[in-house]
């Protein structure tokens, strides 16, 4: 069955080790061609067609692609297309793209795994005809080459062996390496680089554009406009004798000749300025850098700069500008930065790139520069013939290289998303932009679904727990189809010691790991997306639609599993007794939060859904009351809901979410059952339950916070999160109720955020939740839409003996690798969603113009950062240098006397500036306090000039806001 | 746990193997002339050298009316690995394989046969690639029916390891150095496959109960197929080498 031959391989490193490996030759191994008689292939072994059809008008005979390891790097995007079939991909080939780069590894393997696309991936190193030893002093890519050469004649012999007189397929190996391919030549091997290839392809038009310019960036030293990188060599030494520093290279997002690196052993970040200061880095790569001597630190500039809208060549320019104004002139020593410039690049860390195209001005020019969405990353220069087709498009970029002649980077087209402005194409561009994955659920995944008309087994019910008899019903907001969690509450009879009322309180959550097995596809495909995504118009589910909006949904009146955690409760709220089981739940009704209300206030209602809902609702103020007691933070942050026009999904009006008493009902008993299932989980697991954390902030973070509260006479107590949460309480100013609020959510920007560990990997007083004041917490009640609630039931289950645990369940060093994935795509939802927001409300103000209320929320040297709380939407006010002084000490904007500072109440003018169409952002206007010359005049307002005579006196200011806003509200209800 | 890839997507192990191919087994008995019994083994590039002496008196201590004493010593030579050993016996290590070869070699011999008698049982690992306390039991083995003790059944001993393909668990058979290193868990069985049953098994790490089933079995094939190559060597030496050998030390 095998050969028995012996090789050793023998390596050396560091302080020179002799390693003698084994190395087995088989002749075993199948050659995989459909052509071959003589390997013992099975029917479904065959990878490659018989006959394969030519595509190339090169070679006009039927043949099979041997691909080097070069073109599997670097022309990924041409593989991808499905225009190359046929392709033997070498053992050798692959175990060096895995060494160098694992994406495009994976890339890889899932065209290997594609049946269609026909890729034979042969195991060279072990076959024993095809395996070559290295010779004495060849090195080990001229071996691999050799290795390549050996096997793609082989493969030519092998064919040939059997099929004198027949047809069978050639061999043409390609190689972008022109002194591989002489030698190659000389040995008999077709071959051909892969440009000539591609060009001569037919039938498969824009094939060209996804060629990768690759160039080794170094070589181009003739007109070059950048400094050569040092070699990998020269950059390990530096940085072992301590000249240079290593760290991430992240680009200013206003500056683009800007950015810092943070590295081990400064402060501060290095600060990094102009074309050469950061010499080819991209956004996230890992740089080597050099630090100036100290008198050549500047200071980071505090202007906006951005890239000319035209291509001027390969130009450096505007250094000037910016070095000019950064000039260490004033000697304020806190602004001084270390500042340096990049030597080398570590490890690049490009991946595609959204964006539009901005088509050259020449007709017929292939040249194009390309915008990314994302304002860090650098314009490039990508060539294409679809110009024409592909401007009023979204499309996708990968980067090849940046090579020392050429201004921008190089790169490449791989696709199109869709017309700049339409809904599903900027859908697309946030899924892109925030890493969220958003492909159909795949064939595997959709087979571990139950039938669509399931229903729950006998066998299942009776090893559960019967609840179908208990009033169970479940709150949720309006147009919620994904119900994962419903509630029961019902006296019980007895009273406590204390000769209190007792209640049996119940939390039913969906049993999603009922359905979501361990390590399925299903479960995979989830765990991978962790989470549901929101945006305004659009679910990206973690798990598909079957289960996330029917079979796991707890609808009302329908029979589903549950997972409930079941509590005896007295009158005070007092946990007696907890108890967790699988149960099978029959919801009575899936109420709004408003019906729920509703229910509540209604007196005439005395049937069991709303008694239960009146018990439940004292219990949770109790509850909170408590909760707030020991200290827990009532933080806030402006949520906005946008009512979408059923037709065509735009937005046609936002308002703040509504907040009533049941939302925080619901809230407080699913807070209660998280934090039973942590303490429970803990107990049992001390090296894998999966927790979440909530760090206390730094005092840092709180200081502009601070000073801004000590402005408007609050002294704000931020040594623990009881004082702050009591000093908050107390800081309220009667007339102007939304004060409270937006301190509240000016504290919320101060925090950190929470993250989920796995308790084998903290400390036990690390696990305190600093929002909610509670020593432990885990997320058990949306298993829904979070993949961490999955994680949760499975331990809980096993734990109580309702299920099997699995081994990766156990694993620490697996969970914390979950955690990381789930903390880094909650994130990611998060930011998509918002970025939603804001495209909508993009889309609402395209074409009107409002005047509203607004607050100051901080004051920046240029601009004042404003929210405006009817719609909750928040940005710049830009403020010209050359009528406004800023005070740096207090924070504070002056200009003829008015001054602006952080929680100042103003009326501004909201308006959409579209004239880029990558960024659009809304513009805001100052209308009040007026200031001449500067304030926009709205024309309809005739007093204008007597109110400003009048501006500078607060009372009468206060007045004019409230008259501004009684005209406002005259003006729409004119509408 | 799934760790470092220790299968390609072909299936083949890092060294070319398939995950239930042994490595490749070398045997030779009668080695040396001096003891009643010796063997020689190689299992891929692990060299394990055995020596027998006895049965002969014990010394008084360790007597037994039971019957026979194992007296086991397993050695390490220094030049056995990459980085010289300082120690070749008598530390932990050593020690605890010691006791373990005792425990499975005292399984197969049959002990009753020869009381208040002491055998000596002397292995030395020549080269250590993974899996040497194996190749030390199958070494032993050999040496013991060179010495012409009696034995219920061949003992053999292998090892067994878990790797991931595609998502599904396959347990590895025979273990590597490097497989070993990888950090994943290694089960060692000695056993008797003859007679079905199991003389010591030993575990590196922790192991999930749904995998041990699989893994155990695998490594039970691995000691059946070991037996089979050892039988072949013991009936290739009678036929050719016992005239041979006798004309030589005579």
């Amino acid at each position: 069955m095998w050969t028995t031959k012996t090789f050793l391989t023998k390596t050396k490193r560091g302080n020179i080790l002799k390693i003698v490996r084994e190395h087995y030759l088989r002749d075993d191994l199948l050659c995989g061609s459909a052509a071959c008689n003589i390997c013992p292939h099975k029917d479904d072994e065959f990878v490659l067609a018989s006959n394969p059809e030519s595509i190339c008008a090169l070679f006009e005979y039927p043949h099979y692609l041997v691909l080097d390891t070069n073109v599997v790097l670097h022309q990924m995007d041409v593989l991808e297309e499905d225009a190359l079939t046929n392709v033997i991909i070498l053992q050798t080939v692959l175990e060096e793209v895995k060494h160098q780069n694992t994406a495009i590894f994976q890339r890889l393997l899932e065209i290997i795994g594609n049946k269609k696309r026909k890729f034979y991936s042969f195991v060279n190193e072990h076959h024993k005809d095809t395996y070559i030893e290295r010779g004495p002093g060849e090195k080990p890519n001229d071996r691999n080459d050799r290795a390549i050469r050996k096997a793609a004649s082989w493969y030519a012999s092998h064919l040939s062996a059997n099929n004198v007189g027949g047809q069978f397929p050639k061999i043409v190996l390609l190689t972008d390496d022109e002194g591989n391919r002489k030698i190659a030549q000389e040995e008999g091997i077709v071959c051909c680089s892969v440009k000539d290839y591609i060009e001569n392809v037919n039938g498969f038009v824009g094939l060209i554009d996804k060629l990768s310019k690759n160039v080794i960036p170094e070589s181009c030293s003739k007109d070059a406009l950048y400094p050569a990188h040092l070699t990998p060599t020269q950059i390990h030494s530096g940085i072992r004798n301590g000249k240079l520093f290593q760290g991430t290279f992240h680009a200013s997002r206003d500056n683009f000749l800007e950015g810092t690196v943070s590295v081990n052993g400064y402060e501060k970040p290095i600060l990094l300025q102009g074309h050469i200061g950061i010499n080819r880095a991209v956004d996230g790569d890992m740089v080597a850098v050099e630090i100036f001597p100290e008198e050549e630190w500047r200071k980071p500039s505090d202007i906006v700069l951005e890239d000319k809208a035209d291509d001027p060549g390969d130009l450096l320019e505007e250094e000037a500008v910016l070095l000019n104004t950064a000039k260490p002139a004033d000697n304020n020593k806190d602004e001084i930065t270390p500042t340096g410039k990049v030597v080398g690049i570590i490890r690049r860390k490009w991946r595609q790139y959204c964006g539009i195209l901005m088509p050259s001005k020449f007709p017929g020019a292939t040249r194009h520069l390309f915008t990314p969405a994302e304002k860090r990353i650098p314009r490039v220069r990508i060539e294409t013939r679809q110009s024409d087709i592909l401007a009023a498009q979204r499309i996708l970029v990968a980067l090849d290289s940046w090579p020392r002649n050429s201004r921008y980077p190089l790169g490449h087209f791989v696709r199109a998303l869709g017309p700049i402005g339409d809904k599903d194409a900027e859908n697309e561009v946030i899924l892109l932009e925030h890493d969220v994955p958003h492909a159909r659920f795949s064939e595997a995944v959709l087979a571990c679904l139950p039938p669509n008309d399931w229903t729950i087994p006998e066998e299942e019910i009776k090893k559960r727990v019967d609840l179908r008899s208990i009033c169970i019903c479940s709150v949720d907001p309006p147009g919620c189809t994904d119900i994962d969690d419903a509630l029961h509450a019902r006296p019980i009879e007895g009273t406590t010691a204390d000769g209190l009322v007792k209640y049996e309180v119940g939390v039913h959550i969906a049993d999603v790991t009922y359905f979501v097995r361990p390590n399925t596809a299903l479960d995979k495909e989830a765990a991978a997306r962790s989470t549901t995504v929101y945006l305004v118009d659009k679910r990206i589910d973690m798990v598909p639609d079957l289960l996330s909006s029917n079979l796991c949904s707890l609808r009302g009146g329908e029979e589903r599993l549950a997972f409930s955690c079941v509590w005896e409760i007295d009158e005070n709220a007092n946990v007696l007794s907890t108890k967790f089981h699988k149960s099978v739940i029959k919801s009575a009704a899936a109420m709004t939060y408003e019906e729920a209300q509703i229910a509540i206030d209604d007196s005439a209602r005395q049937d069991q859904i709303a008694s239960s809902l009146r018990v439940l609702n004292a219990l949770a103020k109790k509850l909170k009351r408590k909760r707030l007691d020991n200290g827990a933070l009532l933080l806030a942050s402006p949520e906005i809901r946008f009512q979408v026009d059923s037709e065509t999904h735009d937005p046609i009006e936002v308002q703040a979410k509504k907040i009533v008493d049941t939302n925080s009902m619901v809230e407080e008993f699913m807070l209660l059952a998280n934090v039973s299932v942590a303490e429970k989980l803990a107990a049992e697991y001390p090296q894998c339950a999966l927790l979440r954390r909530h760090p206390a902030p730094p005092p840092a973070n709180f200081t502009t916070f601070l000073k801004a509260a000590m402005q408007q006479g609050f002294e704000i107590d931020v040594s623990t999160n009881k004082s702050f949460s009591a000093s908050l309480d107390k800081a309220q100013i009667p007339d102007r109720p939304f004060f409270n609020t937006l301190l509240r959510i000016m504290a919320t920007r101060c925090m950190q955020q929470a993250v989920y560990f796995s308790s084998g990997t903290k400390m036990q007083d690390e696990f305190y939740h600093y929002g909610l004041a509670c020593p432990i917490y885990t997320h058990f009640t949306s298993p829904i839409r979070r993949y961490a609630d999955v994680i949760v039931h499975r331990l809980l289950a096993a734990c109580i003996g309702e299920d099997v645990t699995h081994a990766s369940l156990l694993d620490t060093k697996q969970a914390d690798s979950i955690c990381d994935n789930l903390n880094y795509r909650h994130r990611q939802a998060q930011y998509a969603g918002r970025a939603s927001v804001a495209l909508n409300t993009h889309i609402l103000f395209k074409n009107r113009v409002e005047i509203e209320a607004a607050v100051v929320l901080s004051v920046k040297r240029n601009a004042l950062q404003v929210l405006i709380p009817k719609y909750g939407l928040e940005g710049p006010l830009y403020l010209p240098s050359d009528k406004f002084t800023y005070n740096e000490e207090e924070h504070f904007q002056i200009c003829n006397g008015v001054v602006l500072k952080t929680f100042d109440e103003l009326t501004v003018r909201l308006s959409l500036d579209s004239t880029n169409l990558q960024h659009r952002k809304l513009v805001f206007q100052l209308v009040e306090p007026h200031i001449p010359g500067f304030s926009y005049v709205p024309e309809q307002a005739m007093d204008v000039d007597a109110k400003t005579e009048e501006k500078k006196e607060e009372k009468v200011e206060a007045k004019k806001r409230k008259e501004a806003r009684d005209t406002k509200v005259k003006k729409k209800a004119k509408k | 746990m799934p760790g470092p890839d220790l299968l390609s997507s072909q299936g083949l192990r890092l060294d070319g193997r398939r995950p239930n191919e042994l490595r490749r087994i070398k045997c030779k008995l009668g080695v040396f002339t001096q003891p009643d019994g010796s063997a020689y083994l190689e299992q891929g590039n692990t060299k394990v050298l055995a020596a027998v002496y006895g049965p002969h008196q014990a010394a008084k201590s360790k007597s037994s009316t039971d019957g026979v004493v194992v007296n086991c010593q397993y050695s390490t030579a220094t030049f056995s690995t990459g980085e010289r050993k300082n120690r070749p016996r008598g530390d932990r290590k050593s020690q605890e394989m010691s006791m373990h070869l005792r425990q499975a070699l005292t399984a197969a011999i049959k002990t009753e046969l020869y009381p208040r008698s002491q055998i000596d049982i002397y292995v030395e690992v020549l080269q250590a690639d993974g899996g040497a306390y194996c190749a030390g039991v199958n070494a032993a083995t050999l040496a013991l029916i060179d010495a012409g003790i009696p034995l219920r059944a061949y003992a053999c001993a292998c090892s067994a390891s878990m790797a991931w393909r595609a998502g599904q668990p396959e347990p590895l058979l025979d273990v590597g150095h490097v497989e070993e290193a990888a950090g994943g868990v290694v089960l060692t069985v000695a056993a008797l496959p003859n007679t079905g049953s199991i003389a010591l098994l030993e575990m590196s790490h922790r192991l999930h109960m749904d995998y041990f089933d699989v893994v155990l079995s695998r490594a039970m094939q691995g000691c059946r197929d070991i037996e089979i190559i050892l039988d072949r060597a013991v009936r290739d030496h009678l036929a050719e080498g016992w005239t041979k050998q006798d004309i030589v030390t005579i």
